[in-house]
């Protein structure tokens, strides 16, 4: 599904991945671990798609295709969907009205025909109901003045109206209460599926008891240090990322 | 905002070269000779074979204006303009009077046509769809070409027509009101139009009467090197109600052309006007060559108690936009309200904003403005809102945001508030923002191109304006301004 290739990039001369390289693969659920400044966050960007970084070596593949060279959208209408740590509020715009246009756009991007208002409105609330999303949420601005748990809520209510085949999350559990992470964490559950992979960014063990991982990788100064089972978010939960941090001192 | 989709079809359709209404009608003109002079009013007062104090109003005019000076105070710059290398009247040779539409130079129907807009009723009435009927003036160059739905109106007792006309046939109505709001000596481009202005509409609604259709001047600039000068007087008899809608557009053309209206309104006891723009002149190519100076003076007058008078602007064209529509609150508990979109892109210059001068007792006004800018434009607010001695319990509100798009332009807010009692409550907001990258990037990662992210969260942006305008205008202003941004970002 994705395979990034000795990825190297930098931001304003400083370098943030050194020569990362990461499989995931179909209805995979990957977790990336790992201590403050290790380039989670900028791992999730440049897969995305953001301008402000410069890649300088390596290559990201999705399903054999190189996302490198596409714009933002394209990646989106590609299947790569980032579920932002802090999303972004876009004023007097209702969230069902950017709902609506993103997804059209997305189906126009791929050749689909356009939803019908009232087959939108389905898919929608079924969605909604699920992420326990009152309706008048819907009708407000997106994002603006929402709770820390509705921007996150609202995050997941795309993903699930939009189907990408390559979802990330990025800290997503981070502002959420114990019921909040609990709602959220049972939408990313019920996406999950054998034709679509998950890469999870989190400082904290605690998510991953919600969203439980096939694979757990450690990243440490912009590379993966070390990969293994559920059982190494446990660990890296007991004893901290010091040994990580050592042997980048090494 | 369904119109989303359609705003971003819209600005696909369109090529390099952004403004649609472009084209130059071929058409037999009969023009004034080129310049400024005595003769050239007695010429056009002539041609609107008006009576003798019309001609004496207008002489008044230019002798007054010869001692003007043009004002310096907007934050826009342009070169000097002559006065005496523009053709001050220019009409279509066929138009002489024409008594229905059958009589209009058939190229004349074809530009309105091409336009999108309707001059023929019977089209409009035997419509498969139930458009919502308009009454529409159209205004070519000098002169006023067609008024649709005159009888149905007059069935009401709305008299709607050209002034050229309502001068000779309701000289007693256009003497008592005209230049009661705009005088003749109001300003050097006021003073001008007083002069020479050419058309415009004139509508009377009697009292108690509200207005069974929408109302609209369209006006259209054809002919090269002409001015356009219209003149417009509303007036709102006692308990009347009219919502009057106005448009314009004009053809590409490298020189810089002047449009220099006056627009008055009159509200008396418990009337409201709507009044509502959206003003589309050639802006210009990217380098700033050609392109409208858009430089007009409206105002309106709340005479009446508790009358209320709203302008609603969408201002996307024009090089220079120089346009402060006001409101005196005169009658007690009257009120006043500005709604503003004006967006700027490529080298336009905008100064545009309101005054809303509170007279009476527990006036109320409302100012909401919000400025776009990008390419290499600027785009200023200028507002003014002051209260009287007497004007008890005025209050204001003002909001006032700008959106820049792009690192090369300016956006600008010059408010003036001034309060001589001491119970006025005036309020002002004000903000600057940017689209920020980040803002994009969201939306381009949930699918939409950049174009359509722009077109977005601008229609965001100014939604609390747009919803002020009538409907149709509103899907319509909605696609200009997307239009008129286009190629603003990357």
């Amino acid at each position: 599904m994705l395979e990034i290739k000795n990825l190297i990039v930098q931001i304003e001369d400083k370098r943030i991945l050194n020569g990362l390289n990461l499989t995931v693969n179909k209805g995979e659920v990957a977790a990336i671990m790992g201590p403050n400044g290790s380039g989670k966050s900028t791992l999730s960007y440049v897969i995305a798609g953001k301008e402000d970084y410069e890649v300088l070596d390596g290559e990201i593949l999705l399903n054999g295709e190189n996302v490198l060279e596409m714009e933002p959208d394209q990646r989106a209408a590609a299947g790569v969907f980032l579920a932002f740590q802090y999303p972004l509020e876009i004023p007097g715009v209702a969230s069902m009205t950017f709902l609506k246009a993103t997804l059209n756009a997305q189906r126009k991007a791929r050749g689909e025909a356009e939803l019908t208002t009232p087959d939108f409105i389905k898919r929608v609330n079924a969605a909604a109901t699920q992420l326990e999303i009152p309706k008048d949420m819907l009708k407000r601005a997106l994002n603006v003045g929402f709770s820390g748990g509705e921007k996150k809520r609202m995050e997941i209510l795309q993903m699930a109206l939009l189907q990408p085949s390559f979802c990330i999350l990025d800290e997503t559990d981070s502002g959420l209460d114990i019921d909040a992470l609990r709602i959220v964490s049972e939408g990313v559950n019920a996406l999950r599926s054998s034709d679509r992979a998950f890469l999870v960014i989190t400082h904290y063990q605690r998510l991953l008891n919600y969203i439980v991982p096939d694979t757990v990788h450690v990243m440490s100064s912009g590379r993966i240090v070390k990969t293994g089972g559920k059982e190494l978010a446990l660990e890296l939960e007991a004893n901290g990322y010091a040994d990580y941090r050592d042997s980048e001192a090494a | 905002m369904p119109a989303v989709q359609e705003t971003i079809d819209q600005v696909r359709l369109i090529d390099v070269d952004q403004y649609k209404y472009g084209f130059e009608t071929e058409v037999e003109m009969e023009k004034s000779p080129k310049g400024l002079s005595e003769d050239v009013i007695r010429f056009i007062s002539a041609k609107k074979g008006e009576p003798e104090w019309m001609l004496q109003w207008r002489l008044d005019a230019y002798k007054r204006w010869l001692t003007m000076k043009e004002p310096a105070w907007a934050r826009v710059s342009y070169d000097k303009i002559d006065y005496n290398d523009i053709y001050y009247y220019a009409a279509p040779k066929k138009n002489q009077a024409p008594k229905s539409l059958d009589e209009v130079d058939p190229e004349i129907l074809k530009t309105y046509e091409k336009l999108g807009i309707p001059l023929r009723e019977q089209e409009i009435l035997a419509g498969v769809e139930p458009q919502r009927r308009v009454a529409v003036d159209a205004v070519f160059d000098s002169v006023s070409v067609a008024t649709t739905f005159k009888e149905e109106l007059a069935k009401a007792g709305v008299i709607f027509m050209p002034i050229s006309e309502a001068i000779r046939e309701y000289p007693d109505l256009v003497r008592q009101y005209m230049g009661s709001v705009v005088p003749v000596t109001d300003n050097f481009f006021a003073t001008l139009n007083s002069a020479v202005f050419t058309d415009g509409s004139f509508v009377y609604i009697p009292p108690g009467v509200r207005c069974p259709m929408e109302l609209s001047t369209y006006f259209r600039i054809n002919e090269k090197n002409t001015g356009q000068f219209e003149r417009t007087l509303i007036i709102a008899d006692k308990g009347s109600y009219v919502s009057y809608l106005e448009g314009c557009t004009a053809p590409k053309r490298d020189e810089n052309q002047l449009h220099a209206a006056v627009v008055e309104l009159i509200a008396l006891d418990d009337a409201e006007i709507k009044y509502s723009t959206v003003q589309n002149w050639y802006p210009g190519d990217a380098q700033g060559k050609g392109g409208i100076y858009n430089f007009v003076t409206k105002r309106g007058d709340c005479r009446g108690k508790n009358s209320v008078i709203t302008w609603t602007q969408v201002e996307t064209g024009s090089a220079i936009t120089w346009k402060y529509p006001s409101c005196i609150l005169r009658g007690d508990n009257s009120r006043g309200e500005f709604y503003s979109i004006a967006v700027s892109n490529g080298m336009q210059q905008v100064d545009s904003g309101t005054k809303m001068i509170h007279l009476g007792k527990n006036t109320t006004s409302r100012i909401i403005s919000k400025g776009i800018a990008a390419g290499r434009s600027e785009n200023t607010y200028r507002g003014l809102v002051s209260a009287h001695r007497k004007a008890t319990g005025a209050r204001n509100f003002t909001n006032c945001d700008s959106l820049l798009i792009g690192n090369q332009c300016g956006a600008h807010t010059v408010p003036y508030i001034e309060s001589k009692n001491a119970t006025a409550v005036f309020e002002h907001e004000a903000t600057t923002s940017k689209i920020s990258e980040d803002q994009m990037f969201y939306c381009q990662q949930r699918g939409l191109s950049e174009e359509e992210a722009t077109a977005l969260i601008v229609n965001g942006f100014v939604k609390d304006v747009l919803q002020h305008l009538p409907m149709e205008f509103a899907v319509e202003a909605q696609k200009l301004i997307s239009i008129s941004l286009e190629g603003s970002v990357g």
